[in-house]
């Protein structure tokens, strides 16, 4: 999905100020025209039409993606529905290597004389633009698979289930947010269907069928007489999961101060807490500003470690392709080249992994035909790697790709993109009330809120949802106007414990932003609860 | 081609019209031709074209409205994506807040299309690539950069007379130009209707003095500080406030504008006397069509004069409610300013800090709009009217309500991004730490 789309279509972006624009991401179909799928001997046969097209123009190597884009959104606000719409894209995008430059075309003409000529197009690109390219691509060795495909594990398909059970679903939890008095609350769901096929001349042809999805809300308490208004967002998580997140068991609950989530998502249990929540954020102290431990549940820590180890690992961005957008990163290659860069404390490890079940970012296969897997970013605290494509491996000395391609759709250029980037869970066993109990000054927070970080991932500053005050090993009350302020590389060497995997929980991004033009990809980030030392927390309250 | 006339337009809608059954049917129409490239580390990456053209079509029955879309323009694919937006309109529960179609309007002819513009062809666009790489590589500099150009139109129709349409050109560049030993860094970018006005030398020039000139930056203290905001700074921050001149958020009570005890802060002396800010469709520095996709007229609209807000947006269904007439927001916004050029501004300052442009700016508080951003390719520090030295770039906390309280002078307006904006001089701009990006 698009990020404009989304902000659009979810109602939680710029309101009223946002035209619909929904020819922008797609045609909107029967819901259940969206459950067939086109037949893979035919895809077969149309993607050896542009490999053999591309050859014989002079490509040293070509893919083509022929993808459907399945999206599907619900959204309420209090007892209306704002908006329901199932949309569809389909077409074929084709990259080649001419003359040891990449050129690409697309087409939303599925046949075999616009998929060759489509072909043709990238050939002619990628040979126009090699006359001021510098060097030429070195393009990382992949073997071809045969005919294979990969499915995410899903146990309801979310496009199968009524609309009617999901409009019912969130005016419940508008009912209720309203019943335990919200002033107002939006809600939605959105689920999103990949079905991929790609073909290259390695000789893949590779079918995976990806699904998503992503129920969220957004509950406003106003106090007129004060002029004041709290809001509280939903603690779910978008996962790489059917219709199934929805049904949570006992099991999936995370007891606490507020009830957490894992794997599984109870809406209307957390509703009524957010209501509850917002109330409370009304009358909560404003925060005195200071040093704090801070003591991040992993449903807020998955948008710092997005931002602050994510980032800065992506290869492109170390390279300078990013330079004139997302910018570019502080982990140069000679701080990996040292093996001694100390990036965090010896507590944090970071491994990216493209298979973790229920993730953003699984998939057996990247969108240039490469096996995924799982390897260390940061290890006992030091730098070991990056997040890399095929023609960027050989410059950290690998000598097949990570796996980390992706494109947004058919008709955008695939390139380097985040995998799932995770903490790992502390060895030793330690739950969140003992971590708590620890603290004699502190700040323990829930949920992701505001958050800027600099174009070299250095300097940032995060909120959140929810701010408890630990005074002397004990939580004493709400806060308001919290955010905190930090250097990456000091924030991650403050980090002095972390609990043990039964806290171990999935937080992600559903449109995360990169390239010229723009593409959204979902990606994953786990943790559990971990602790940092002395971290600089700033009051954001102002007077206008 | 995905550019069609009025009367092609039109004919196509009437066509669509003619094959509804519902109570009521709005079409939308629109088309785009365009291309890009992309260069990094001096070299080109990658680089499309594309063209593509879409009809919606909305279904109403009752209060019931169902949407679809295709992108197929034989009579067969028309008359099913209009069956299949009235099938989906008699699934839908009903929408409380439906309004009855708009008849026929006046518009305005803004002007927004430029003949030159939708004729650049990819080597055009090239060679406009080329003389920004020029300039990096004879300087020793490496260049990102991204070039765009589009052609589009848009044309509604309803089942009550309505018609409006509307083409435009656009062309933006931007580019980041950084030393080899990556300790300086420039940028630019600039947006324009119209060909000659888009100078991809001249600009590339301004991005590589500003690498070259933010080299060896200085760490000074953060604090609060006077700064001079160039016009693409104090663009990003405007941009965020104008979000929030929604009339129904402020009613509700979920806004800045939202008055203490109910009601909205229309009338209220809420900036500095110096802050006037309008939108007009006609501009022709900033034009835009004349018309939203309600089909609701887009007039001049005063939205801030002398500091006192005017204008809040109203849609069609709040504006109901309130007794009001609607009122669409325009984001092409005219900030009024004064005639002293950038550089003169720098000279009337005492002490302060230049800054090119922000980055990464989210809100912080919705209440206050407290904003929190960094400054980002070349900030400088101004002593007795001169430019001394680059410094390290900050982190602020701001709020763009409270910064257009301490205005202290404003230069002329330039177009940036969407609209027209002068460079300011602003007292007390809050930074609260340092940051080591460059």
């Amino acid at each position: 999905m698009k990020r404009k789309d989304f902000l659009y279509l979810s109602g939680l972006g710029m309101g009223a100020l946002m035209l619909p624009d929904l020819s922008a991401f797609g045609n909107t179909i029967d819901p259940l025209q969206a459950l067939e799928s086109v037949d893979v001997k035919i895809k077969k046969e149309l993607a050896d039409v542009a490999l053999n097209a591309a050859r014989s123009k002079g490509a040293s190597y070509a893919d083509i993606r022929i993808g459907r884009y399945l999206n599907q959104f619900v959204s309420t606000r209090e007892k209306r529905v704002q908006g329901i719409a199932n949309t569809e894209s389909y077409g074929v995008g084709v990259r080649v290597l001419a003359d040891g430059c990449w050129g690409f075309a697309a087409t939303n003409k599925v046949t075999r004389d616009d998929i060759a000529k489509a072909a043709e197009q990238a050939v002619a690109v990628a040979k126009a633009n090699a006359k001021i390219q510098g060097e030429p691509v070195q393009l990382a060795p992949q073997k071809g698979f045969g005919e294979v495909s990969w499915k995410t594990p899903i146990e309801i398909n979310a496009f199968e289930v009524p609309v009617k059970e999901k409009v019912d679903l969130l005016l419940n939890v508008n009912d209720i947010a309203l019943q335990n008095g919200a002033s107002f609350v939006n809600s939605v769901i959105f689920a999103v269907n990949e079905q991929k096929y790609f073909a290259s001349t390695d000789g893949s042809y590779i079918d995976q069928d990806v699904h998503r999805i992503y129920p969220t809300f957004n509950v406003t308490r106003i106090d007129r007489e004060s002029g004041k208004f709290k809001t509280r967002n939903s603690l779910s998580s978008p996962m790489g999961m059917g219709y199934e997140y929805l049904t949570a068991r006992p099991q999936d609950k995370v007891s606490g101060i507020v009830t957490r989530y894992k794997g599984r998502y109870d809406m209307l249990e957390d509703v009524k807490a957010a209501a509850l929540n917002a109330s409370e954020k009304i009358k909560a102290k404003s925060v005195e500003p200071g040093k704090y431990d801070l003591v991040l549940d992993p449903s807020h820590l998955w948008l710092t470690i997005h931002e602050s180890v994510g980032h800065p690992t992506e290869l492109d961005r170390v390279l300078g392709y990013e330079a004139n957008y997302a910018g570019t990163s502080f982990l140069t290659l000679d701080k990996w080249r040292s093996k001694n860069f100390k990036f965090g404390s010896d507590k944090v490890n970071v491994v990216a992994d493209k298979l973790q079940p229920g993730s953003l970012g699984a998939v057996g296969y990247d969108d240039e035909g490469v096996k995924c897997g799982k390897w260390d970013i940061i290890k006992d605290g030091v730098l070991v790697n990056y997040q890399a494509i095929r023609d960027q491996a050989h410059i950290i000395g690998l000598k097949e790709s990570q796996g980390c391609c992706y494109s947004q759709g058919w008709d955008d250029v695939q390139f380097q993109r985040m995998p799932n980037i995770s903490l790992q869970a502390g060895k030793e066993k330690l739950s969140v009330d003992d971590m708590i109990k620890n603290v004699e000054k502190g700040i323990y927070i829930i949920g992701d809120g505001s958050f800027s970080i600099d174009q070299q991932r250095y300097n940032f500053q995060f909120g959140g949802q929810l701010f408890y005050e630990i005074k002397e090993g004990k939580i004493v009350g709400m806060l308001n106007d919290v955010s905190y302020q930090s250097n990456t590389q000091e924030f991650w060497n403050s980090c002095t414990a972390v609990c043990d995997q039964s806290d171990y929980r999935l937080g992600g991004s559903f449109n995360d932003g990169k390239g010229q033009p723009s593409q959204s990809s979902a990606v994953s980030h786990g943790s559990a609860t971990t602790r940092f030392n002395g971290v600089n927390v700033i009051n954001t309250a102002r007077k206008i | 081609m995905a550019i069609l006339s009025k009367e092609e337009a039109q004919a196509i809608l009437k066509k669509v019209l003619s094959f509804s059954k519902a109570d009521s049917c709005e079409l939308s129409l629109n088309g785009s031709d365009g291309g890009n490239i992309r260069y990094a580390r001096n070299a080109v990456s990658t680089a499309g074209q594309i063209s593509k053209m879409s009809l919606a079509v909305s279904s109403t029955f009752g209060k019931k409205t169902g949407m679809a879309t295709i992108n197929e323009f034989d009579d067969e694919s028309l008359k099913k994506v209009v069956a299949r937006s009235e099938e989906l309109a008699k699934l839908a529960p009903e929408n409380p807040e439906f309004m009855p179609l708009l008849g026929p309007q006046q518009y305005a002819d803004a002007p927004t299309f430029n003949a030159k513009t939708a004729a650049i062809t990819p080597d055009s666009r090239a060679e406009m690539v080329g003389k920004s790489l020029q300039v990096s590589k004879a300087a020793k500099l490496e260049a990102a950069g991204f070039l765009e150009n589009s052609t589009w139109f848009n044309a509604i129709m309803n089942s009550k007379n309505l018609f409006a349409y509307n083409k435009s050109t656009d062309i933006s560049f931007s580019v980041t130009v950084r030393n080899q030993e990556g300790t300086g860094s420039g940028y630019i970018e600039q947006r324009f209707n119209d060909l000659d006005k888009m100078d991809t030398l001249a600009l590339s020039k301004i991005a590589a003095s500003k690498a070259t000139g933010s080299a060896g930056a200085k760490a000074i203290e953060p604090g609060k500080y006077t700064v001079i905001l160039e016009p693409l700074a104090a663009s990003d921050m405007l941009g965020n406030m104008f979000r929030g001149f929604d009339a129904r958020s402020a009613d509700e009570g979920r806004s800045f504008m939202s008055k203490k005890g109910g009601g909205t802060r229309i009338g209220e002396q809420l900036f500095s006397e110096n802050v006037n800010i309008y939108s007009d469709p006609m501009n022709p520095d900033v034009p835009t069509a004349a018309w939203n996709n309600d089909g609701v007229p887009i007039n001049k609209t005063q939205w801030i004069e002398n500091g006192v807000v005017k204008n809040l947006s109203y849609s069609r269904y709040w504006a109901e409610q309130k007794g009001v007439k609607p009122l669409p927001f325009n984001r092409s916004i005219v900030m009024e300013g004064g005639t002293q050029s950038l550089e003169e501004l720098i000279k009337s300052t005492e002490k302060g800090i230049l800054v090119t442009r922000f980055w990464y700016i989210r809100s912080v508080d919705p209440q206050t709009l407290l904003l929190t951003g960094l400054t980002r390719d070349g900030t400088f520090y101004i002593e007795n009217g001169e430019i001394k030295f680059p410094v390290k770039n900050f982190r602020f906390n701001e709020s763009p309500v409270i910064m257009l309280n301490n205005v202290e002078a404003l230069g002329k307006p330039v177009r940036t991004g969407n609209g027209m904006i002068p460079p300011m001089k602003i007292r007390d701009f809050t930074f609260t730490s340092l940051s080591d990006a460059i």
